[in-house]
């Protein structure tokens, strides 16, 4: 039922040169669904992440999100049709205060000033760390209230797809659970799907609804989330990343 | 009092050039060389309006500005667009190009002669606390102030100026975010160029004269103050300009006009020892990149022995008296010496990685002790030649110290100030110098007892100091020495990591740099029998980089072929000197966009023109190429 899928990735190649860093990658997400894309380092997870929102060319393969091929758009049009980014480190715009870096998450938006003000506030409801410091610069914020901001900045095109790139990376504990925690939050009460990048597959897992497994630019593995996390290929294809 | 208000006037026109300087660097992390140029066009235009058509000021101020934004929008678009991604190299060449490219052309419409300019302007004055200020004044001031709020209002207000802040703080989460970074870079470039253009108008109206010429030097203050006040700082940015503005004033009116250039650059370098990101600068966001340098890897070209031989040979011909004309070989002899600065910079970039826009300082160091010392101490040639070269050695090592621990752009900006404050010293040191007048009367080269009178003979000089130097490059660059800068040059930190002393190879790279360049000083000196300090203007410098960049930094012979193509085959244009430098400029941003790497670097085709004429294998034609970018 292809009709149903809000993201269809089919078959999808990159190269930098003449390194082929995703050999014909495909996966699905479904509406309201936390798809995660797990694999260990410089596997191809940010690239993958990269082809989504037209930052990085395909040499083949094609995506469909909610009905249409990306293949002709800018990352401008793919962000105002839906697909939002939450990046690798977090990557605020450390020198402007919080507000504005929301304001930016805002730009493809041509809906009018008043209703990206009200999304701005929104996201003060949402996150109320952010609200008490909305004049302040953002990168005098710790990492777990700059990981808030990302998800706040994303929120504001309003989207349909949230993707994230290793959102729990260098976190502390605790934080890591707050970060999950409204992971799931942003995909239930706002019922925006999340496409989540990772390199912990028990984090990942304890929230996603399926994942894929990357190993050097393959997927060698997908399924239910339930299924993963008892399936002892997972552990195995883990170690034998990390000792590669 | 007067004085800091004349300061102040030209810190405002010095504000608003840095200020495009930084807009520019914020988002792109270019220096757009060609600001000050933009400058000279927003004044010709301005004059053009006001003078020619007899129409008011502030109409000449609008179409400077429209005309300046839309050179920028093609600047934007030759020369720095194109090289996104590249070496940062290419697009300081590129700006460059475009400086000489606009200069030439203004100079070929306008000609060189200064022009009276009618501001319009009613000239009344009037009395304010004890100042005379004119009407001229008050229009440049507030014209100034209302800009540059309209400016920060803009960035910080509008959706626009939103994404050119993103976008310099994180050009790629920007990108992520839909921000559309192309058509951002673009507008920062019109913005930044129109209000070069606007300076130029202004200043044009204050002086009521315009010259082609003042571009460059509005271009270096600018420069100066926009690191000041810290690289992509704005604010900063206006602070640099009317600090230096009014430093400069106060510094002029004690110690003569002459004095304008030392106490800019003098300023700026100081700035820079004792604050490395200028005043206002961040540490926070990153402006350059991380790793690797201002230079990209290549492959070495290896020749056989014989075709070595070969080139010796051919290029020992004109030492045969008679087989070529007097006038070809006077060229050769500018080719050596410019091939001979230029492998100065081979040294330093080619194996070091590091950017110098101040060589030319290096080249007058030596010209000045070799002059000095032949023409009032009577030591014999070789003799000042090797302490000219020792001379520029130490000095460079010493003014290449407190600039370790800069990083970024910051390194080369040090450089281009040390050598224009080695010119600007020279101009004003009466005594030693002999100042604007420079030294004349030099003694020819006598080598063992020989007067070299004849171009010939100063060839065949110089034709066997470019062999030592070649030699001496090559014998560096194959001991340790050249291993310990291939790794500065590949990853500093990693290098420092593994016990490498970086500090102490790099100002090493600075000396020997400064030891070849003094030679190569020396040996201008004493072939022309006549210096002054404006030879030695950075455009020298930038010359001296054109020609090992384009040429080809990973071999001697690079420097050599520079040297042929860019002082050699430009030879071909002599009929006119603006004409000259226009057809320069285009092969320049030609050479870039086609030849990056240089051309004697191998891009792939001549291993596989190699592979196919000589018959071994594959594996031992690539084994012999030693891949320059990776450690041994
Ligand atoms: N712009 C690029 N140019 C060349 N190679 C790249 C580039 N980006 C990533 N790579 C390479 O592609 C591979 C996958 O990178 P990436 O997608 O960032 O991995 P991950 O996010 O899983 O750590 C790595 O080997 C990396 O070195
Ligand atoms: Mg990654």
């Amino acid at each position: 039922m292809p009709s149903d899928l809000l993201l269809d990735a089919r078959n999808l190649n990159v190269h930098y040169g003449h390194f082929h860093a995703l050999q014909d990658v495909s996966y699905t997400i479904a509406p309201g669904e936390i798809v995660s894309l797990l694999g260990g380092n410089a596997c191809g997870k940010s690239t993958t992440m990269k082809t989504l929102l037209q930052l990085v060319p395909l040499t083949s393969g094609e995506i469909i999100f909610d009905g249409a091929s990306t293949a002709s758009e800018s990352t401008a049009d793919v962000v105002s049709r839906g697909i939002a980014s939450v990046p690798e480190a977090r990557r605020v715009f450390p020198e402007m205060t919080i507000e504005d870096n929301l304001l930016v998450g805002a730009h493809t938006r041509r809906d009018g000033r008043a209703a990206i003000r009200r999304d701005v506030a929104a996201q003060f409801d949402l996150f109320p760390r952010l609200a008490e410091r909305r004049t302040q610069v953002a990168g005098t914020m710790s990492g777990g209230e700059q990981q808030m901001l990302a998800f706040a900045r994303a929120l504001m095109s309003r989207p349909k797809l949230i993707c994230m790139d290793e959102p729990t990376m260098g976190l502390a504990p605790k934080i890591v659970d707050q970060v999950l925690d409204t992971i799931q939050r942003i995909n239930r009460e706002l019922g925006i799907s999340v496409f989540m990048v990772e390199q912990n597959a028990e984090l990942a897992l304890s929230i996603a609804h399926r994942a894929y497994v990357l190993v050097n630019g393959v997927v060698t593995l997908s399924g239910g989330a339930n299924e993963l996390i008892r399936d002892p290929r997972i552990r195995e294809a883990y170690l034998g990343q990390k000792a590669a | 009092m007067d004085t800091v208000l004349a300061g102040l006037i030209n810190g405002n026109a010095y504000a608003l050039v840095a200020l495009g300087l930084s807009l520019v660097i914020g988002v792109t992390g270019i220096i757009n060389f060609a600001q000050g140029s933009l400058f000279a066009v927003g004044a010709m235009v301005g004059w053009f309006v006001t003078t020619s058509l007899g129409l008011p000021l502030w109409l000449a101020a609008v179409a400077a500005m429209v005309v300046t934004a839309l050179l920028g929008w093609v600047i934007n678009r030759v020369a720095v667009k194109p090289f996104a991604g590249k070496a940062p190299i290419a697009s300081v060449l590129a700006t460059i190009a475009i400086m000489i490219i606009l200069d030439a052309t203004a100079e070929l419409i306008f000609g060189p002669e200064i022009r009276p300019m009618a501001s319009g302007l009613p000239t009344a004055s009037f009395q304010l606390l004890g100042l005379r200020i004119n009407a001229i004044d008050m229009v440049i001031l507030c014209t100034s102030v209302v800009l540059m709020a309209g400016l920060a209002s803009f960035l910080r207000w509008t959706r626009f100026g939103r994404a050119i802040r993103a976008t310099s703080q994180d050009r790629e989460a920007a990108a992520q975010m839909g921000v559309p970074i192309n058509r951002v870079q673009s507008g920062a470039f019109m913005i930044a160029s129109a209000l070069g253009g606007l300076a130029g108008v202004l200043v044009a109206a204050y002086f009521t004269t315009i010259s082609p010429t003042q571009g460059f030097t509005v271009g270096l203050a600018g420069l100066a103050a926009a690191t000041l006040g810290g690289l992509g700082s704005l604010l900063g940015a206006v602070i640099g300009g009317l600090l230096l503005g009014v430093v400069e004033a106060l510094g002029v009116a004690t110690f003569g006009d002459s004095a304008r250039q030392v106490i800019t650059f003098g300023v700026l370098l100081g700035c820079l020892w004792l604050r490395p990101h200028g005043l206002l600068g961040s540490r926070s966001v990153k402006r350059e990149p991380l790793t690797g340098t201002f230079f990209s890897a290549a492959r070495k070209i290896t020749i056989p022995p014989w075709a070595v031989a070969a080139l010796v040979v051919a290029g020992a011909l004109p030492i045969i008296p008679g087989l070529f004309s007097g006038y070809v070989v006077g060229v050769g002899v500018q080719i050596i010496t410019f091939a001979l600065a230029a492998l100065s910079m081979t040294i330093l970039g080619g194996q070091a990685g590091q950017l110098s826009l101040g060589q030319a300082g290096a080249v007058a160091l030596g010209a000045y002790a070799l002059a000095i010392m032949t023409k009032s101490a009577g030591v014999p040639f070789l003799v000042a030649l090797l302490l000219a070269g020792i001379f520029g050695a130490v000095v460079m090592t010493v003014l290449a110290t407190p600039s370790w621990r800069l990083s970024g752009h910051y390194p080369a900006i040090a450089t281009l100030a040390t050598g224009a404050l080695i010119a600007a010293v020279a101009q004003v040191w009466d005594p030693v110098t002999g100042g604007g007048a420079g030294i004349s009367l030099i003694p020819l080269p006598s080598v063992f007892g020989v007067q070299l009178d004849s171009n010939t003979m100063l060839y065949a000089l110089g034709f066997v100091l470019l062999l030592t130097v070649c030699w001496l490059v090559r014998r560096w660059s194959n001991s340790h020495l050249g291993l310990y800068w291939r790794a500065i040059r590949e990853d500093e930190t990693a290098a420092r990591s593994a016990g490498v002393p970086t500090p102490q190879y790099k100002s090493l790279a600075f000396g020997l740099s400064g030891f070849i360049a003094g030679i190569a000083g020396g040996f201008w000196a004493g072939q022309y029998g006549y210096i002054n300090a404006t030879i030695f203007n950075p455009l020298m410098s930038f010359q001296i980089v054109i020609i090992a960049v384009l040429g080809g930094m990973l071999s001697p012979f690079g420097a050599i072929l520079g040297s042929i193509v860019m002082v050699g085959g430009l030879e071909l244009f002599r009929f006119s000197s603006s004409g000259r430098l226009l057809v320069y400029g285009v092969v320049l941003l030609l050479l870039i966009h086609f030849r990056p790497q240089g051309l004697w670097t191998d891009t792939g085709t001549w291993s596989r023109l190699k592979q196919r004429f000589t018959r071994r294998s594959t594996a031992e034609a690539v084994s012999t190429h030693e891949h320059e970018g990776a450690l041994a």
